[in-house]
């Protein structure tokens, strides 16, 4: 998968799971503060994430993973 | 009735006793009622017909609780086969009676891998397409020995009193997402899990109950019921006292 298509992916499972457009989420946007997410929504993106690139993604990793750009880097980073 | 009309409701240890009128009575007010049960057919089958003669659509899934890949399934099923996920009734349970200095580990753990952690497996299972749904209701049953101690009864009791405090912790957590979770506390039900105390032991017990008798499986499963429906909207983390006041 390129990295041009793990950032589209990435933004489709935020905007589906945050219901918010995909117009609005940018690299920068932090998900608590940007986004309105709340700690389940996270847990929620996180296990997503996971069986979307099947990664596993452990707690204190997940912990770091605060924006947008956050997620996709770690995708970028461990995916198989 | 039908205030569970289009809901999906599952119920743990429906085939008898306690579980047997919550899987009822949510058939009676129009729900698809979906049990599990452990081993026996006979038992199961019964309640089965008694859900679909109430007019409601029924399944009984053979699975152990304590099993937590089991009860991943089970729900995977349900959601696969019915569409949705609305009330989660944590009913099944065992209790192996016998003084502590005497319990064997196998029986600690039979008890608590079915009454406590059978009921967590089943709430992570469930909470995930809840939160999706966008709400749901769990109910765990507890027992009036969870609140107060029972001689004979350690492990029973610790788990009892353990699914109060999960009860609470989830409710928390999963509160915004519109899941309650409550608790029932039976007191002393006239089933079969009580049913081989002799008849002084049974005196003893209806006298300390201030309305003097023993409760019935519909008792507990009217209390469920008030707390799986929007009667019951505002309410979360509670545990009913439905012992006809032995334990205020």
């Amino acid at each position: 998968m390129s990295t041009s298509a793990i950032e589209a992916k990435v933004k489709s499972i935020i905007a589906d799971q945050l219901g918010v457009g995909e117009e609005e989420i940018r690299p920068e946007s932090s998900f608590i503060e940007d986004l309105g997410a709340d700690s389940l929504d996270i847990v929620e993106l996180v296990m997503a994430m996971e069986e979307e690139f099947e990664v596993e993604i452990p707690d204190e990793e997940a912990e770091n993973i605060k924006s947008v750009g956050d997620a996709i880097n770690y995708i970028n980073t461990h995916k198989k | 009735m039908s205030a569970f009309k289009d809901k999906v409701v599952l119920v743990t240890g429906g085939s008898r006793g306690i579980g047997r009128s919550i899987a009822v009575g949510f058939a009676k007010q129009g729900a698809t009622v979906v049990f599990s049960y452990a081993g026996n057919e006979a038992a199961a089958q019964e309640t089965l017909g008694l859900i679909q003669a109430a007019g409601a659509k029924g399944e009984a899934v053979r699975f152990d609780v304590s099993d937590a890949t089991a009860c991943a399934s089970a729900v995977e099923g349900v959601l696969k086969t019915h569409g949705r996920l609305d009330v989660l009734v944590n009913n099944a349970g065992v209790a192996v009676d016998g003084l502590v200095m005497r319990v064997k580990d196998e029986d600690w753990d039979k008890q608590l891998d079915t009454n406590l952690k059978g009921a967590f497996s089943l709430i992570r299972a469930v909470s995930r397409p809840m939160m999706k749904q966008k709400g749901g209701a769990i109910i765990n049953l507890t027992s009036v020995v969870g609140e107060m101690g029972n001689g004979g009864q350690a492990a029973y009791s610790a788990s009892k009193a353990g699914l109060i405090g999960l009860t609470k912790s989830v409710a928390r957590e999963l509160a915004s997402r519109n899941i309650r979770v409550n608790a029932v506390s039976p007191g002393f039900i006239g089933t079969d899990m009580t049913s081989h105390l002799g008849g002084e032991t049974r005196e003893k017990m209806e006298a300390a109950i201030p309305l003097g008798r023993l409760g019935s499986p519909e008792d507990v499963a009217n209390a469920v019921l008030f707390l799986a429906s929007d009667a019951a909207a505002y309410i979360t983390g509670e545990v009913l006292k439905v012992n006809g006041g032995m334990y205020m």
